[in-house]
């Protein structure tokens, strides 16, 4: 398969609340790939992608978060201008709809990844395989 | 049946002579009481006793709505103001509101012609009549009001809105008769099938649609989803609100309260009185109205006068279904329409929603005009070139009916804003 | 000044003679109309002609709202609903079903003569204005003194409720004298005039305002007075007893008017259900004497008030009562609109998505918040099925409740719960 998967926590707008979420994800020594922040007036949605999103899913669960785990598109993309617009050019070639998107960069900084939260993910992966857009999978955890 | 025969089965030549004696009392008040009116009479050198046949009545001066807002709030009262015991307001989408004031014999004429109106429609004591227009300053609500409780009818002021409660009350309490815009009725039919309320659930016989303007095409849909007689209603604040003509069963025009609002049809272009059957804008003088009486007032709404003995028995003057408004007619690159013909374009394509907007922009200095649409949910789910064919359809529809190529959009089911009152069909963006 | 002076003013020999005759009246046509209160009164073994004294009243059956609901929408009509009646009210119910109030061609009259009577006593004249600034349509308050100002014969501006500026620009072009609206509306409209620097005793005509549908404290009133220089009045009525002008305030302000000779008014003890002695508070509980569409013997207004005793300086006999001192159950009202916790509940309920648990805040000027928890399960990462969601719950209520009010998410079992009554209503508004 692949794919990968984010986690998203609902979070009321009150301070305190990526540092509490951070907080347990540092306990448990899991690194943040990458996040993103969407607010609304009332309320937010904190996404991330980590290197051991199972542990992630269940720590933050436990600590009474209200979490959700979804499968969403990785595209694989060079660090460097351009690459963005060209993939949402594909993307709207293909009438493939983002309800949500942000980017994550290897350390190595040779490689990015857009991350892409779609409707109909199965047939978005099939469209964008025809495209040759290399889509990221997630790294297996060790258990 | 009718509410008052001897009022509206009176012989024409009998109507003539009362309709002369009330213009000449009327035009003698005005004179005397309202500045403004003596200012103008003055001014074309008329005096009241210049007044000898109804036909004189084109020597008097016309009245716009802008003099009206020239004179807010008082200007044109004809009483002392303690007299005055209601006002109602037109929305004053620009600047200041039109003011009506009302003496206790005005509030007494106005539930008299109500009364005439929804017995024309079919109302009785028995009946249970759901208010739907507006109440408060707006004049839709509390004049059907006074309608009903002149007939004695039961009347429930539900006022605009609240959906839900709408056909709650529909369905617990049997209403037979309704009263709101013809677009909030398709809104409710809507709502009922979404609910999964059939016309069999409903006990509706007649509704009383007014306040904009509307087609034969909505009036079968209205029909055909209530399983009702829908019936034209005409007023407007300037001369007393809802009640000024009313249309029939026989639905061959729109009878005028005539011994109270005297019609003429006046050429939009030189403002000559038009012959009886042609075309033109309708003018209206109160003939009784106590507290603010108007004078040759142009409503701007275009439509023909008939003159005949209706099937019905009434021998008031029948005024055709409004087809459009002598200054909301679209000049869309030099061609007149209104959007009441691209109304019944639209409706005559299957698959098509009674619900669409007219907008008018100009971006090259060429006017532009784009039709969007609502379709229905089965034609919105199909394949992209299935869309694309319907708006070619529609284009090609709609240039055969109105002699111009309009740009269509095709807009998912239930997207464009549903009014609870007038709905705003047309948004001319031209900075003209 | 008075509207009706021998009947307001009518001694209490003759005053009590007159209600005998039509409690014996309202008592015999119910019997016979009525088939709920047939059945009740076979149930205690009672006739029509048990009533001989006043103080028989204590025989007869309560009414309660709950009896309205369930005999909805025709069930305590006395005449023919084909003919009887010409207008119909109905407000929502706590469980689902509204009720439903009709009057008759002569309860339209009669409680326009009610308020005809209150405006006179309040100093009202031929040459005043009432900006008439309550709902008009379903709820009774408006149309109500809207047919009673028409009785005086003083104008009325059916302005109705909201845009506040238009509001002012009316009182400005009208020189309007008397105001009718809620509390809450009063305080913020006296706030908006302020923030415009427009002074009412210089700009303005205003002489009087009758306060009425929400329970507010006489600080408030103070308050109001001195900020819009005006005299304020306290009106009481409800749509079970057609409307406002059941008891209403005269020049002295010390107490309303209760009209007896429309009216039998009886405090009890909310508990035993006993009248309390005079001058201690208890519940009110209504029978009418004039009512022809639906007559109501001892209505259970739920409304908390006692009776002022002594005569007033004003000559009228007819009994005062005092400010609504509260509720006998958890309704509360928002901008004239009487709402139950649970008509909130149901709704929420309603709703897939939505957790047990939820809280109404209700904040300075009638703001109305609800926080709702959402469930674990339906998160599902998606803001806009969130934000579906919201709106959702706020139409939803909105059409339940008839106003707006803000809703805010919030992530399950934040909200506190406790074992035994959860406080659901969090009122912090000072009126």
């Amino acid at each position: 398969m692949s794919g990968i998967r984010e986690i998203s926590v609902f979070a009321e707008n009150k301070p305190g609340k990526i540092e509490k979420i951070t907080g347990v994800l540092a306990n448990e020594g899991i690194n943040i790939l990458a996040i993103s922040i969407a607010s609304t007036n009332g309320f937010g949605i904190i996404k991330f992608i980590v290197d051991k999103m199972e542990l992630a899913y269940q720590k933050l669960k436990e600590k009474g978060f209200t979490v959700s785990l979804n499968e969403v598109l990785a595209i694989e993309m060079k660090d460097m201008p351009g690459q963005i617009h060209e993939i949402a050019r594909v993307l709207l070639r293909n009438e493939i709809n983002m309800e949500n998107a942000y980017v994550f960069i290897e350390e190595s900084r040779k490689q990015a990844y857009f991350i892409v939260q779609v409707k109909d993910i199965e047939r978005a992966k099939r469209l964008l395989e025809k495209e040759n857009l290399k889509l990221y999978d997630e790294v297996k955890e060790e258990k | 049946m009718i509410w008052n025969k001897e009022a509206e089965c009176m012989p024409f030549e009998e109507r003539g002579k009362l309709q002369l004696e009330r213009l000449k009392a009327i035009v003698k008040k005005t004179y005397e009481n309202v500045p403004y009116y003596k200012k103008r009479f003055d001014e074309l050198k008329v005096k009241p006793e210049d007044i000898k046949t109804l036909k004189d009545i084109s020597k008097l001066p016309f009245t716009a709505k802008a003099d009206l807002r020239e004179g807010y709030p008082f200007g044109m009262f004809a009483v002392p103001f303690n007299e005055i015991v209601e006002i109602h307001t037109s929305s004053g989408t620009t600047g200041k509101p039109v003011v009506a004031g009302y003496t206790k014999k005005d509030i007494e004429v106005w539930g008299e012609v109500m009364a005439r109106a929804l017995c024309m429609v079919g109302a009785t004591k028995d009946d249970i009549i759901q208010n739907g227009y507006g109440y408060g300053l707006f004049t839709g609500g509390l004049g059907v009001h006074y309608g009903a409780q002149t007939i004695g009818a039961t009347v429930v002021p539900i006022s605009a809105g609240n959906t839900k409660r709408q056909l709650e009350v529909m369905l617990d309490f049997s209403t037979t008769i309704i009263t709101c815009t013809p677009s909030y009725a398709l809104h409710l039919a809507e709502v009922a099938s979404d609910m999964g309320i059939t016309s069999k659930d409903i006990k509706l016989k007649a509704g009383c649609f007014g306040a904009e303007v509307w087609t034969e095409k909505m009036r079968e849909a209205i029909e055909s989803k209530f399983n009702l007689i829908a019936l034209n209603i005409y007023g407007l604040t300037e001369l007393i609100g809802p009640g000024v003509a009313q249309e029939c069963p026989d639905k061959s025009g729109l009878h005028i309260s005539e011994d109270h609002f005297y019609p003429e049809i006046v050429s939009i272009d030189t403002l000559e009185p038009l012959p009886e059957g042609e075309k033109g804008e309708l003018v209206l003088t109160s003939l009784t109205r106590d507290g603010m009486p108007m004078i040759r007032f142009r409503t701007r709404d275009i439509t023909s006068l008939k003159r005949e003995v209706c099937k019905c028995g009434r021998t008031l003057v029948k005024m055709e279904r409004i087809t459009g408004r002598s200054d909301d007619m679209l000049k869309i690159r030099g061609v007149l329409i209104f959007p009441s013909q691209i109304e019944k374009a639209l409706l005559e394509i299957k698959g098509i929603e009674p619900h669409y907007q007219i907008i008018v922009t100009r971006p090259h200095h060429l006017d532009e005009l784009e039709v969007q649409v609502e379709t229905s949910k089965e034609i919105f789910s199909d394949e992209i070139r299935h869309i694309e064919a319907m708006k070619k359809k529609i284009e090609n529809h709609i240039e055969k009916s109105i002699g111009l190529r309009v740009k269509v959009t095709l807009v998912e089911p239930k997207t464009l804003p549903r009014s609870e009152g007038k709905a705003k069909r047309v948004f001319d963006k031209r900075e003209l | 000044m008075f509207w009706q002076e021998e009947i307001e003013t009518i001694d209490s020999k003759n005053l009590e003679k007159l209600q005998l005759e039509r409690l014996q009246k309202t008592v015999r046509c119910v019997y016979e109309n009525v088939p709920f209160y047939r059945d009740k009164f076979k149930d205690k073994s009672l006739k029509p002609d048990d009533i001989k004294t006043l103080q028989d009243i204590r025989k007869l059956p309560f009414t309660t709202r709950d009896d309205l609901r369930l005999n909805y929408p025709y069930g305590l009509l006395a005449v023919p609903k084909n003919g009887g009646v010409v207008r119909l009210h109905t407000s929502s119910g706590t469980t689902g079903k509204p009720k439903a109030i009709f009057f008759s061609k002569n309860d339209v009259n009669q409680s326009a003569e009610l308020i005809a009577r209150c405006l006179v006593m309040t100093g009202v004249k031929s040459d005043d204005i009432l900006q008439n600034m309550m709902t008009y349509g379903l709820f009774t308050g408006a149309l109500v003194m809207h047919y009673g100002a028409e009785k005086v014969g003083i104008l009325v501006i059916p302005a109705g409720p909201g845009n506040t500026e238009r509001q002012i620009a009316l009182m400005q072009d009208f020189s309007s004298t008397c105001l009718h609206l809620t509390p809450s509306y009063a305080l913020y409209l006296s706030e908006v005039m302020e923030s415009k620097g427009i002074m009412p005793k210089r700009d303005l005509s205003l002489r009087r305002a009758y306060l009425g549908a929400e329970p507010y404290s006489e600080e408030t009133r103070k308050k109001l007075e001195q900020m819009l220089g005006i005299d304020i009045y306290n009106s009481y009525g409800l749509s079970e007893m057609n409307g406002p002008g059941v008891a209403f305030e005269c020049i002295n302000k010390d107490g309303m008017h209760i009209w007896e000779d429309n009216f039998i008014v009886e405090i009890l003890d909310q508990e035993t259900g006993e009248p309390v002695t005079e001058g201690q508070q208890g519940e009110l509980v209504l029978t009418t004497l004039c009512r022809e569409g639906m007559p109501f013997l001892r209505y259970r207004t739920k409304d908390i008030a006692k009776i002022i005793p002594g005569k007033c300086r004003c000559g009228r006999t007819h009994k005062r009562i005092s400010r609504i001192l509260g509720r006998v159950d958890d309704m509360f009202i928002v901008r004239g609109v009487n709402i139950f916790p649970q008509q909130i509940e149901r709704v929420l309920m309603s709703i897939k998505g939505v957790a047990q648990n939820y809280q109404i805040h209700l904040e300075a000027y009638d703001k109305m918040l609800v926080k709702v928890e959402i469930e674990q399960d339906f998160f599902d990462g998606n803001i806009e099925h969130l934000l579906i969601l919201k709106s959702k719950i706020t139409e939803k209520l909105k059409s339940e409740i008839l106003i707006t009010p803000k809703v805010e998410l919030l992530e399950p079992s934040t909200l506190p719960m406790s074992e035994g009554k959860t406080q659901r209503v969090i009122d912090r508004r000072t009126l």
